[in-house]
């Protein structure tokens, strides 16, 4: 069919695709809008301080915050104009956040920091990191992990397989897609310097099979370069999950608790990929991103570039806003995404993007008791046994739970969206994780 | 901020799938051995499973109604368990048989354990237990001959099962010195045209409860199971190799190695038990590894009672006795994680 017999993992499901909606759909530029909310915490690790103050006028590109630490990613001014508010702001991961507010002046003022570098594959691996941290790069899939730590790993841990993930399995999203069809060049330009940073010769570019043109034109743009490799990979959910993505593609197992670099793989979204050329060829930082508007609950599905820190509700009235029957909204897809009770909260770095589900979609029937069919123990691709492990985080056996591998749960949602008696599986057990992390931190 | 929105914790898709259509696919699946059933056994089939059936589902509306629960009949797990228990038994049982293994087996058998999900043994086959046990001969003498049933050797005793024939055979011929010559001599006799009679014992013409002589209506509705993944093979697949590999080293007249493997399949309830009894899915185990063991206990019990056993037919005894492991099994057959190790 398409060169390759089919790569997969053990376990999984197939939840309705659900692309249609915007697959087709080109990537079109969201006007900036009139305020943005800048969080200063928008990544996984140590927060950052601001560099503003209220007053202050910043052009697209400036800096506004200072990383604490390694662990670290500044965050940058997506529109010019002037810093209104630094507050406690909703933050679409739930807690609030210090945020910087700046009122648009619609000027669309460039910072000089942003300039290109033509010569930028000269910069030593040492300058390229520190350029990707101080460019703000974090995760685009949506786990938001400082791009520039996991490009400096350990030396006894050397890098041989570099997967860049196309995988996009989460329903709905497109932002993935849409990226590998219009910028394949630049994604292929940010191999280049991940390969540089790393000294990594292999490199696969893995993409499931329902994105045809992805495959075409990932194939073609990498047609004379021997080093890079497209994969097409099997439609399942959650192909593009870290651990399940290495297995497939390189037959290895990350080990329990520990890191694609453990069994020498490292995996880049295609999305931070293309930041991390654009950071060093064009001088940009993280200020913008592709994102899917999309599901039955918006008039007008669209793949968009959005401003960090654009509101969802001015993202939403620019795809002609909410569908009557709207009753849900969520950051990122239907499997993993996070539920949101407000549509003030700004777009952020992991903001793959913005799904609307209606009533139709939302209404469940109340859980059953197991009835013990193993579906979520065959799908799990953990191969945990979730009913198990929710019944002990449920009783709060927390010991029993660790036993039984709780931590390494995944929460991918497969065994939740397989339970015919419509248990909430993953709930328990993201719960029992929760309150096992707080034991162990209060026992340290 | 005008509009509130609904929030969970992720997944936010579900599967259409439930509770209730699994049990209408299981009910699906046995129908072309209630079929079947009706065509060799006569209407009467037809009555003991209606009996059963409203049985077990009138008595788990009122046992719910009685303990203040939600009734769950909608779910068809009490419809379930009513034709299999009716599978389990001869058409001509006695009107009132039907109706008092309904209740056992919900009342005592599921919901004092507190209904679906917690029953630690199969309902239908503890409640086929506790008939057998408390009216032995209405659960065992098969007045009504097959139509068709065309095994000349049975037909003389239109009464037994072919695993009653051939479990006095072997009697006869392992203790050949007390019995008269003729006697020995029609064993053998039995046993030659047992071997003849497969295609009987498939298809179903042969005496027995009123769901479990047809292979082939089983293996029909085995198939939509397992295509539909209500099912699968582990389970199945392991008791019945286990049944003919023991049943073949230790069930032959004429010392080991010489049992007839393939009668041993196709007769009584080892098909139906098999599919539809050891697969249920609340008394079977979680792991992939333990439904493996579940199906060799099950098949290992199952030959242990009918070649050594008062009983010529174990099938319902080995997986109720099974069913009680299944804590254990699930404890002790916990799967390899992801990445995690093999120990030394």
């Amino acid at each position: 069919m398409l060169g390759f017999k089919e790569r997969t993992f053990h376990g999984g499901a197939h939840p309705p695709e659900a692309k249609k909606y915007t697959e087709k759909k080109p990537i079109e530029k969201m006007p900036a809008p009139e305020q943005v909310v800048i969080p200063l915490q928008q990544h996984i690790g140590a927060p950052t301080e601001p560099l503003v103050k209220v007053g202050d006028r910043v052009k697209i590109g400036d800096r506004l915050s200072e990383p604490k630490g390694f662990v670290s990613v500044p965050v940058h001014a997506s529109v010019s104009g002037k810093v209104v508010k630094i507050a406690e702001m909703p933050h679409p991961l739930g807690k609030k956040v210090l945020s910087i507010i700046i009122q648009n002046d619609g000027e669309d003022a460039f910072s000089e920091a942003v300039r290109p570098d033509e010569n930028y594959m000269d910069l030593s691996p040492e300058e390229m990191r520190k350029r990707i941290q101080m460019a703000g790069i974090a995760g685009m899939g949506g786990a938001t992990f400082p791009t520039h730590v996991k490009l400096s790993p350990p030396a006894e841990k050397p890098i041989d397989t570099l997967i860049i993930n196309g995988a996009e399995c989460e329903p709905y999203l497109t932002a993935d897609h849409r990226t590998m069809v219009e910028f394949s060049e630049e994604i292929v330009a940010g191999i280049k310097i991940i390969q540089k940073i790393l000294g990594v010769k292999r490199t696969i570019i893995a993409i499931e099979k329902n994105k045809p043109d992805a495959i075409k034109k990932m194939r073609g743009v990498t047609r004379n370069d021997s080093s890079i490799d497209v994969i097409a990979l099997k439609v399942k959910y959650p192909q593009g999950a870290e651990k399940q993505l290495i297995k497939a593609i390189t037959n290895r197992e990350v080990p329990t608790g520990g890191l694609p670099m453990d069994v020498g793989c490292l995996v880049q979204n295609v999305g931070t990929t293309r930041a991390i050329y654009e950071a060093l060829a064009r001088g940009k930082p993280l200020y913008e991103r592709v994102t899917t508007v999309t599901g039955p609950g918006i008039k007008e599905p669209k793949n968009l570039i959005v401003r960090i820190g654009t509101l969802f509700k001015d993202v939403i009235a620019y795809c002609g806003g909410y569908r009557e029957d709207v009753s849900k909204l969520i950051m990122g897809g239907p499997m993993m995404g996070l539920a949101q009770h407000t549509d003030d909260v700004p777009v952020i770095k992991g903001t793959s993007g913005l799904l609307l589900l209606t009533e139709k979609y939302v209404r469940v029937a109340d859980p059953m008791p197991c009835i013990g069919c193993n579906r979520c123990v065959d799908t799990c691709p953990m191969h945990l046994v979730p009913t198990t492990l929710a019944e002990f985080a449920d009783f709060k056996r927390y010991v029993e739970a660790e036993k039984w591998g709780i931590m390494d749960c995944i929460e991918c949602g497969t065994c939740t969206f397989v339970c015919p008696a419509k248990r909430h599986l993953l709930q328990s057990i993201r719960f029992g994780k929760y309150e096992i992390n707080l034991q162990k931190r209060k026992a340290s | 901020m005008d509009k509130l929105f609904r929030v969970s914790s992720s997944p936010h898709v579900l599967d259409r799938d439930n509770v209730s259509k699994i049990m209408i696919y299981v009910i699906l699946a046995l129908l072309p051995s209630l079929i079947g059933g009706t065509y060799f056994f006569g209407w009467r089939a037809l009555w003991v499973t209606a009996l059963t059936v409203l049985s077990c589902v009138v008595t788990e509306a009122v046992v719910q109604k009685m303990m203040n629960r939600p009734v769950t009949i909608t779910d068809w797990s009490a419809v379930v368990t009513g034709i299999l228990l009716a599978f389990n038994m001869p058409s001509n049982v006695p009107f009132y048989l039907p109706i008092v293994g309904g209740v056992f087996a919900i009342a005592i058998a599921k919901q004092a354990f507190g209904g679906l999900g917690f029953n630690p043994v199969n309902p239908a086959l503890a409640a086929r237990a506790f008939l057998l046990a408390s009216w032995p001969i209405d659960m065992t003498v098969f007045k009504v001959a097959p139509r068709g049933g065309t095994l000349s050797g049975i037909d003389a005793i239109t009464t037994a099962t072919p695993l009653n024939v051939m479990k006095q055979s072997l009697d006869i011929l392992k203790h050949q010195s007390n019995y008269a010559v003729e006697k020995v001599s029609q064993a053998q006799s039995a046993i030659l045209q047992l071997k003849e009679a497969y295609g009987h014992l498939f298809w179903g013409n042969v005496g027995g409860c009123l769901g479990e002589t047809s292979a082939f209506l089983i293996l029909l509705g085995a198939a939509l199971l397992m295509y539909k993944r209500i099912i699968d093979w582990r389970i199945p697949f392991s008791y019945l190799f286990t049944v003919a590999v023991l049943a073949w080293m230790f069930g032959g007249p004429s010392g080991l190695f010489s049992g007839d493997w393939i009668f041993h399949l196709l007769a009584g309830g080892v098909m139906l038990g098999a599919f539809f009894m050891a697969t249920d899915m609340v008394t079977s185990p979680l792991t992939p590894s333990g439904r493996i063991y579940f199906g060799v206990g099950a098949g290992i019990l199952t030959v242990i009672i009918r070649l050594w056993g008062g009983y010529p037919e174990g099938t319902s005894y080995s997986i109720l006795l099974m069913n009680l492991t299944v804590p254990l099994l699930n404890r002790y057959t916990r799967p390899r994680i992801f990445g995690e190790r093999r120990r030394k």
